[in-house]
């Protein structure tokens, strides 16, 4: 088991419109990208649970463009092979979006977007689980952060675009076919770490039992 | 694990502090030293005294040093706060001139101490020169700034930004603060200790002693701002809002409670102000407080129906932390890295005017179910963000990353 720790690192880039946000994207660290779709999860804030990213949040509270808000809500970015990927889907939705506007709005420079991007640092540790029946123990037993590693986090690292609970069981014998498919049905967008932890231990114990204070 | 880690174990959770001792593994054993102006008075003088003995009992060789000036070099830094936070402030060469020689000095000082640190944090812009005054340093310079410089005095940024360029990296408390800089620029807002005697859980008697000492009537509504007597904190603001308040609560008391840091020349002159806008008012309560008079906020706080942190300017705000730990919800003014803890209408309320403060003071007063939900959200959300131990993570993290020469991925064994 690992855990991570999420550094946050101003870029000192900062967009006031729409076509500011798609220029300075186009030449932002990958990093930032990686920050702007997951770093919400391991940051203080109340963000409005229906937009699921920064630039959705953005748009929708400094721009008032809820149509665009939700469009850019809706990429998920597991559905993207790579990180380069998933900035140029964003860019195509924000050229959308300019090729139809007929005014650019501006927000205030105090509303202004920051792009952050995010260095991890992996730790060890040094708990290991052999079985899945340990799984709903250990998952209980670990921090938010170590969550975020397994579940979320991993997502970028796997080759299928998947968390490392799910990666790990396809590749032992037994069916977990089950307990992967709830699994997928665990939305990690709209909940805090501490929810998503309670949820996963809970479905862990119930498909494979154990104790899991 | 030692006592004190235990203790913090048992508010912030037994995960918080494995995963300190885990990223202070791969530290173990450096020299990391603090550098600041002041030690006592203030946010940055507060945390380091926890700070820096958390990291030594993690296992950190961690020191504190404090820079020592007259009153002509705190008062050319004062005029620095104060124009990194947006005024206009002139600055006479001779004054930069002074500025640069104290921190000569502290350098002559200091030097064999920082040259040979794994890690030195430089914190605000007082002893900012000193990377400059020592140039054998062997260790990594961090800069990390406490106050907010989103819309600096572009002539006293640019000189201070001349000693900044060097630093290995900086560490601002919002997105909003940082700068076009030549090196990695770090995220890391403060944090409050909720041990220490201004956050600790306090018995009812201690908490009732207060009313007592300070004359104020325990059966009214009583709201409550604690800062520092400076401009930017707007204690005269905070007047008006409860003049304007108390017209549809005329049992309302108020209470502004500050104390002085050794580093704050005008600290005398604002509390004049504020005295003279009281107007002798009785259920204004003006007090001022010794550096060490923990106990007696602690106390102010949890007695207070609302607090208020009307500031103009802001870094952080320590005592809005503090008081949402103690369920109070807070008015705070729409800045800087207030805006990071009073999610509003969440945790408390963000006004731009006294007008603002006023309506929010008579919505709160007036719909209790309300005031206690709201505290109650603040308490959690400071439990999950901004308590001692995540500070700390975050140092760490930085001084890993700094190790590690900035990829974006570091895996540690």
């Amino acid at each position: 088991m690992k855990d991570c720790a999420l550094a946050a690192i101003a870029t000192g880039r900062r967009a006031q419109n729409l076509k500011e946000l798609r220029n300075e994207l186009e030449g932002i660290d990958l990093d930032s990208v990686y920050y702007h779709f997951w770093g919400g999860l391991v940051r203080p804030q109340f963000d409005d649970p229906r937009f699921n990213n920064d630039f959705a949040r953005w748009v929708h509270s400094a721009l008032r463009n809820t149509a665009l808000a939700e469009r850019l809500s809706v990429i998920d970015p597991t559905d993207f092979a790579d990180l380069e990927d998933l900035r140029q889907e964003v860019i195509e939705v924000l050229e959308e979006e300019l090729d139809q506007s007929e005014v650019l709005p501006w927000t205030s420079r105090e509303a202004q977007f920051h792009f952050i991007r995010s260095q991890i640092v992996v730790f060890d540790t040094h708990r290991v689980v052999e079985e899945p029946g340990e799984l709903p123990g250990a998952i209980a037993a670990m921090s938010n952060n170590s969550v975020f590693y397994h579940f979320v986090d991993a997502r970028r690292r796997t080759p299928g675009g998947v968390d490392d609970f799910r990666s790990w069981l396809s590749d032992l014998p037994g069916d977990y076919e089950e307990l992967a498919l709830r699994c997928q049905g665990v939305d990690p967008f709209y909940q805090t770490l501490s929810e998503l932890k309670a949820e996963l231990v809970q479905i862990f114990t119930e498909h494979l039992g154990g104790d899991r204070s | 694990m030692s006592a004190q880690l235990e203790r913090y174990a048992e508010v912030a959770g037994e995960e918080a502090v494995d995963q300190l001792r885990q990223l202070a593994r791969p530290l173990k054993g450096m020299r990391v030293v603090h550098v600041n102006s002041t030690r006592v008075g203030g946010g940055v003088a507060e945390i380091l005294t926890k700070l820096v003995p958390l990291k030594r009992e993690l296992g950190i060789d961690a020191t504190w040093e404090v820079i020592e000036g007259d009153a002509g070099f705190y008062g050319t830094t004062k005029s620095f706060h104060n124009a990194l936070q947006g005024n206009r402030v002139t600055v006479g060469a001779s004054e930069l001139d002074h500025y640069r020689s104290v921190n000569l000095e502290n350098a002559q000082k200091l030097r064999a101490t920082l040259e040979s640190a794994d890690v030195v944090f430089i914190h605000d812009p007082q002893p900012a020169p000193l990377l400059e005054m020592c140039p054998n340093r062997e260790g990594r310079w961090i800069w990390r700034c406490h106050i907010d410089v989103s819309r600096p005095y572009r002539p006293i940024w640019r000189f201070l930004k001349g000693f900044l360029q060097n630093y290995d990296a900086s560490v601002f408390s919002l997105a909003a603060f940082s700068h076009r800089l030549p090196h990695p620029q770090y995220l890391i807002p403060p944090s409050i200790d909720p041990l220490s005697d201004k956050n600790r859980d306090l018995t009812s008697d201690e908490i009732t002693s207060v009313y007592d000492e300070f004359g104020i009537d325990p059966d009214r509504e009583m709201i409550l701002q604690v800062s520092r007597f400076d401009r930017f904190k707007d204690p005269v603001g905070v007047i008006e809002a409860y003049r304007l308040a108390r017209k549809f609560t005329p049992t309302l008391q108020l209470v502004l409670a500050g104390g002085s840091a050794t580093d704050d020349p005008e600290g005398a002159a604002v509390l004049d102000e504020t005295r003279r806008a009281a107007n002798h008012d009785p259920d204004i309560h003006i007090l001022l407080l010794p550096p060490d008079a923990h106990l007696t906020i602690n106390a102010l706080q949890r007695a207070a129906d609302i607090v208020l942190q009307k500031s103009i300017r802001e870094g952080f705000g320590l005592t809005v932390a503090e008081a949402m730990w103690k369920s109070r919800p807070v008015i705070g003014g729409d800045t800087g890295g207030i805006r990071l803890q009073v999610v509003n209408h969440q945790t408390g309320f963000l006004v731009s005017t006294p007008e603002g403060a006023a309506l929010r003071i008579r919505y709160l007063l007036h719909h209790r179910d309300r005031l206690e939900q709201m505290g109650a959200q603040a308490r959690a959300f400071v439990c999950d963000h901004f308590l001692l131990t995540r500070h700390l993570r975050e140092y760490l993290t930085v001084m890993l990353a700094l190790e590690h020469q900035l990829g974006d991925r570091i895996e540690l064994a």
